[in-house]
């Protein structure tokens, strides 16, 4: 497991170069994760991997999602990407295999002590490792509070996460955030400008906000709400309610501090007003997973891919029987728990899928509408934190929005995640998934392939550059009639990634070399 | 109108028309323009017909004789000709025929007997409302199935039809050269391609397409966008020849389920769906054997599909009621098959206890279920979306799993596809054969299940428009040789047919549209 040697001080003389200074070496990244990114990068050429503390090389990361048991029948089926890069980095799933490094002991315990550990000298960051060994990083968000703090980032380094990432994640943060650029907007444009905004339910968090959510709930008896503990994903510890009692009740067990030693606050939960009236297809309900790259905040530069997924859940939707779980929450999480679950069957849509259906039920007007109104969300959401989030040139970071259609085809903004499940639950899925990583890394664009003018690039479409991209008309002669108004969003639109990348490849490359000439 | 229709055609046309609905409503709207003040007495029938034609009424007459035009055929044979030459003409293709039948009824008859359940039974009055109860989600809490297993497959047909032999017809020994390459060893008259590249013609590559020039790469104002305001137009002038005619260049997404009722003469009224009220409501009161097989068919098929498991309830939904629809049995007059018939308890073959079942006369196959699935994309009403798969159903789906000489017929398909594929790829042909893999035996289940579940649903769909526009189903033979020469070259390497199969195993990814111009024009 030896570290691969570099020519001492190769940093230093290419330091200064402007576009990093990854010259024509390999690009070396660490990986916390053990399944489809490393596979991803694992499968790039020119990558090399960096074993060390609190990478996929030597240690199965506890807090990780999805954690092993998913993430090996998806390499199992894809193992010719898995075989690169020889013995050295065998990837051991097992806990008990592993045998951690010297510097390491005791630290492979769960996330938690990495969170308690906080602010703290920790012993994991070694300046060895902080130093720049990486050119890329793909970090759990755990790591990244440890360690971002004390570290100092190369020019040319990139890592997953933004430094207060969980000012969007978090749905209690996320919320308030969204509410008070809602009030900024109807301040300085106006109500109807602040409409735009109406996108998520009515929210509170608790306990800080019970009160007022008390007073809330009486105005509207009968109507269901629904309680998610505001730091939590994948479905955990989510429930509906429709009478006060029931919370009181549970408020009693979860405030308890006898249920969790090490808990000394209450944990903090957001109780939501429930969408009674999701639009259904086949009598299901259904969210979509939409993954959205933001490269920076300042300015602001997303990136939105065409493909996703529609979840859908297990069984019929119906408002009767509130406790059942799988019929309310579409997770992939939950419904694997699910008794019926089948997961050959994969319970998903394509983006695609559903836009064509949209399509073909309503009209091609209303399909785009609804996919007009999920860029609204994104940009939303993210200028809501625009000014928050600790911009870095190093970070960058990929979220997975849920967006939830109610029978009026109005999208509803359900969560955003900084860690979307990247465990694939099946072989179509696998290849969404490996495709939108891959693409991530084509963004980023490491190896300097790009002119970084791109307005696409595999199946990411830029639409936000510091305000809103629109899309190209196509033929050179369109553009004379004037510039065309449609954004340059194609959520659900069909994508050929591979076709495109190769297409912008090749013009890169044509455009270099005549500059050079 | 032009004299190649036979009076006795035009006889029967004007028959089925006084006896249709349209007549009474015809008359009641000619009354209706007589008692306007602006006819005259001296132009009556002149007012009359104007004022007909200005109120929809001729535009909804044509459309009715149009529908008939369509479904049936010109026939040649003199008045007098019986029945069963009508269904089929050759005596060697209507025995086949019946002996099919009789095996499929068999087995029918003897999984009844091995799991001791009744073909027919009375659902008990509880049980009656617990079905009506759940009627919008049948697929939660369906029957036992694991008994139940499909009477045949796609598979069990193609044996039958590659051990039929015309009497008439000596090739001599197997090795012969008369003989066939492939598997189907009929006489029987095919077009060629020429005179498929001119009745596909539209399809041409210099003609811009609904399914390539509307990809997402290609700037709508380009193509999209004039066709898509074409056919809100060609919708407006609701004329079923015109959106027949539109559709041979493929039908916009968003306009598609309105263009295929105009196509296929689709107008709902209350009668419609009380009829389908009463299909239900025979679901609900009795319990039939093949609802267990559509059961274990969706099963089989739609649920485990990624692209049609959320329609499960809705498959249930239209399946169901069709074994009860008895309106099924016209369209056995020109259907090779005759609808299977079954005794009551102790009457074993005494004709007059004797019964039509299925109440439609179809034996449902594996992958029967996928006929329907497709159409779940296009219609959320479930009524609609019954009336538009029958309508389907019996003037194309049910060719592909009858024997006959017709030119549509399953049989004359199969061995369009394989005097195309010899023709056109003779190598890979050769080659496949050489293999121990002759290619019918894998492009049989995509012909007879017309593609559905093979392909992705959007192009499912996109071949479909074809089937309608062109009123025939050779577009599938044409597009399984394409997909064959599409992979040619991966085929030429495999060395046995479960190397072939997999190379065609997964069609997904496929454009149809590109596929078929580049198998219909491009030699």
């Amino acid at each position: 497991m030896s570290k691969i040697t570099r020519v001492p001080g190769y940093m230093q003389s290419k330091g200064n170069r402007n576009r990093g200074p990854i010259g024509d070496r390999e690009i070396r990244y660490k990986c916390s994760m053990q399944n489809t990114i490393l596979d991803v990068l694992r499968a790039r050429p020119g990558w090399q991997e960096v074993s060390g503390p609190n990478t996929a090389a030597n240690q199965q990361q506890p807090g990780q999602k999805g954690s092993a048991t998913g993430s090996q029948p998806a390499k199992d089926k894809n193992g010719p990407a898995t075989s690169s890069t020889g013995g050295t980095t065998t990837t051991k799933t097992s806990n008990q295999t592993t045998t951690p490094s010297n510097q390491m002991t005791g630290t492979t315990t769960t996330t938690k002590s990495s969170i308690v550990n906080r602010g703290f000298p920790t012993p994991q960051p070694t300046p060895r490792i902080v130093d720049g060994d990486w050119d890329f990083y793909w970090c759990d968000r755990e790591w990244l509070h440890a360690n971002y703090d004390t570290m100092f980032l190369q020019e040319h380094q990139k890592i997953l996460h933004f430094r207060n990432h969980y000012e969007l994640t978090r749905k209690n943060l996320m919320v308030k955030n969204l509410k008070r650029l809602r009030k900024q907007t109807e301040r300085e444009m106006g109500k109807k400008e602040a409409e735009s905004f109406d996108f998520f339910p009515t929210t509170y968090e608790l306990p800080s906000e019970y009160h007022i959510f008390v007073e809330e709930f009486k105005k509207n008896p009968g109507i269901i709400w629904i309680m998610k503990p505001a730091a939590k994903s994948q479905g955990r510890g989510i429930f509906l309610f429709r009478k006060l009692k029931d919370i009181t009740d549970w408020k009693k067990g979860e405030y308890q501090p006898l249920t969790d030693p090490n808990r000394e606050v209450p944990e903090t939960y957001v109780v939501q007003r429930y969408i009674e009236n999701p639009y259904l297809i086949g009598g299901r309900k259904f969210d979509i997973r939409v993954y959205v790259l933001v490269v920076s905040y300042n300015p602001l530069k997303v990136w939105l891919y065409r493909s996703g997924f529609a979840r859908f859940s297990n069984s019929r939707f119906s408002l009767d029987s509130i406790e059942d779980a799988y019929v309310h929450l579409t997770n992939v999480a939950v419904q694997k728990t699910a008794p019926d679950y089948d997961p050959d069957k994969g319970c998903k849509w394509a983006t695609q899928q559903l836009r064509q259906y949209l399509t073909a039920k309503h009209s091609a007007d209303a399909a785009r509408k609804v996919f007009q109104g999920i860029d609204n969300i994104i940009i939303k959401s993210l200028q809501s934190v625009q000014k928050i989030i600790i911009n870095d040139k190093h970070c960058f970071e990929m979220y997975g929005y849920d967006v939830l259609l109610d029978s009026k085809l109005k999208p509803w903004l359900i969560e955003i995640n900084a860690s979307p499940s990247l465990t694939a639950s099946g072989k179509d899925d696998y290849d969404l998934k490996y495709g939108v990583l891959n693409d991530v890394l084509n963004v980023l664009d490491l190896e300097n392939r790009l002119t970084g003018k791109e307005k696409r690039v595999g199946g990411f479409d830029l639409i936000w550059d510091d305000g809103p991209v629109l899309a190209d008309d196509g033929s050179m002669e369109c553009s004379v009639n004037g510039s065309s108004t449609t954004a340059n969003s194609f959520l659900g639109c069909h994508s050929e990634r591979k076709k495109q990348l190769r297409e912008i490849y090749t013009a890169a490359q044509a455009l270099k070399k005549s500059v050079a000439s | 109108m032009d004299s190649h229709f036979s009076p006795a055609y035009l006889q029967n046309l004007l028959q089925t028309l006084k006896s249709s609905k349209i007549y009474t409503d015809l008359h009641n709207a000619a009354q209706s323009e007589i008692a306007k003040t602006n006819v005259r007495v001296s132009e009556l029938k002149k007012g009359v017909q104007s004022g007909l034609a200005a109120s929809g009424w001729e535009r909804k007459l044509r459309n009715t004789i149009y529908q008939y035009l369509q479904t049936h055929a010109l026939s040649s044979h003199p008045l007098s000709t019986p029945a069963e030459h009508i269904k089929e003409p050759f005596v060697y293709l209507r025995k086949a025929q019946q002996a099919w039948e009789k095996r499929i009824l068999k087995s029918l008859n003897s999984m009844c007997t091995e799991l001791n359940i009744p073909l027919a039974r009375k659902r008990p009055d509880k049980e009656q409302k617990d079905l009506l109860s759940r009627w919008t989600e049948l697929g939660t809490d369906g029957p036992d199935l694991s008994q139940i297993r499909p009477v045949y497959a796609p598979k069990d047909f193609l044996e039958v039809i590659m051990c039929l032999q015309n009497p008439n017809y000596n090739a001599g020994d197997s090795s012969g050269t008369y003989t066939l390459w492939g598997l189907v060893q009929l006489p029987l008259k095919l077009n060629d391609i020429n005179r498929l590249r001119i009745l596909y013609s539209d399809m041409a590559i210099n003609q811009c397409q609904t399914g390539v020039d509307d990809s997402g790469d290609i700037p709508p104002e380009m193509f999209d966008s004039d066709r898509v305001k074409l056919g809100k137009k060609v919708i407006a002038g609701d004329h079923g020849p015109l959106a027949q005619e539109y559709a041979k260049k493929g039908c916009p997404v968003s306009l598609r389920a309105e263009l295929w009722c105009q196509i296929l003469g689709i107008e709902l009224d209350e009668f419609d769906t009380l009829y389908y009220e009463q299909l239900k409501a025979n679901v609900i009161a009795h319990d039939l054997l093949v609802d267990s097989l559509l059961y274990k068919d969706v099963k089989l098929t739609a649920t485990n599909d990624d692209q049609y498991f959320v329609f499960e309830d809705y498959l249930y939904q239209i399946l169901l009621p069709f074994t009860r629809d008895t309106e099924m049995l016209k369209h056995f007059s020109r259907n090779s098959a005759s609808p299977p018939k079954s005794y009551i308890r102790g009457k074993l073959g005494v004709e007059e206890f004797a019964v039509i079942y299925p109440p439609n006369g179809v034996i449902p196959f594996h992958g029967f279920a996928m006929y329907v699935a497709p159409l779940c994309y296009l219609y959320k009403e479930p009524v609609k979306l019954y009336y538009v798969f029958r309508e389907i159903y019996t003037r194309y789906f049910f060719r592909l799993h009858s024997i006959s000489s017709h030119p549509q017929g399953i049989l004359c398909l199969s061995l369009l596809f394989e005097t195309l594929l010899q023709t056109h790829e003779p190598e890979l042909f050769f080659h496949l054969k050489s293999v121990g893999c002759q290619p019918l035996k894998i492009a049989f289940k995509w012909l007879v299940r017309a593609f559905s579940g093979y392909l992705s649903s959007d192009q499912v769909l996109l071949l479909w428009d074809r089937v309608l526009s062109y009123n025939s189903l050779e577009i599938l033979p044409i597009l399984a040789v394409a997909i064959f020469s599409f992979r040619k070259t991966n085929l030429l390497k495999v060395q046995s047919y479960n190397a072939a199969e997999a190379v065609l195993a997964d069609l997904t990814t496929l454009q149809v549209i590109p596929l078929i111009q580049l198998g219909l024009f491009s030699k």
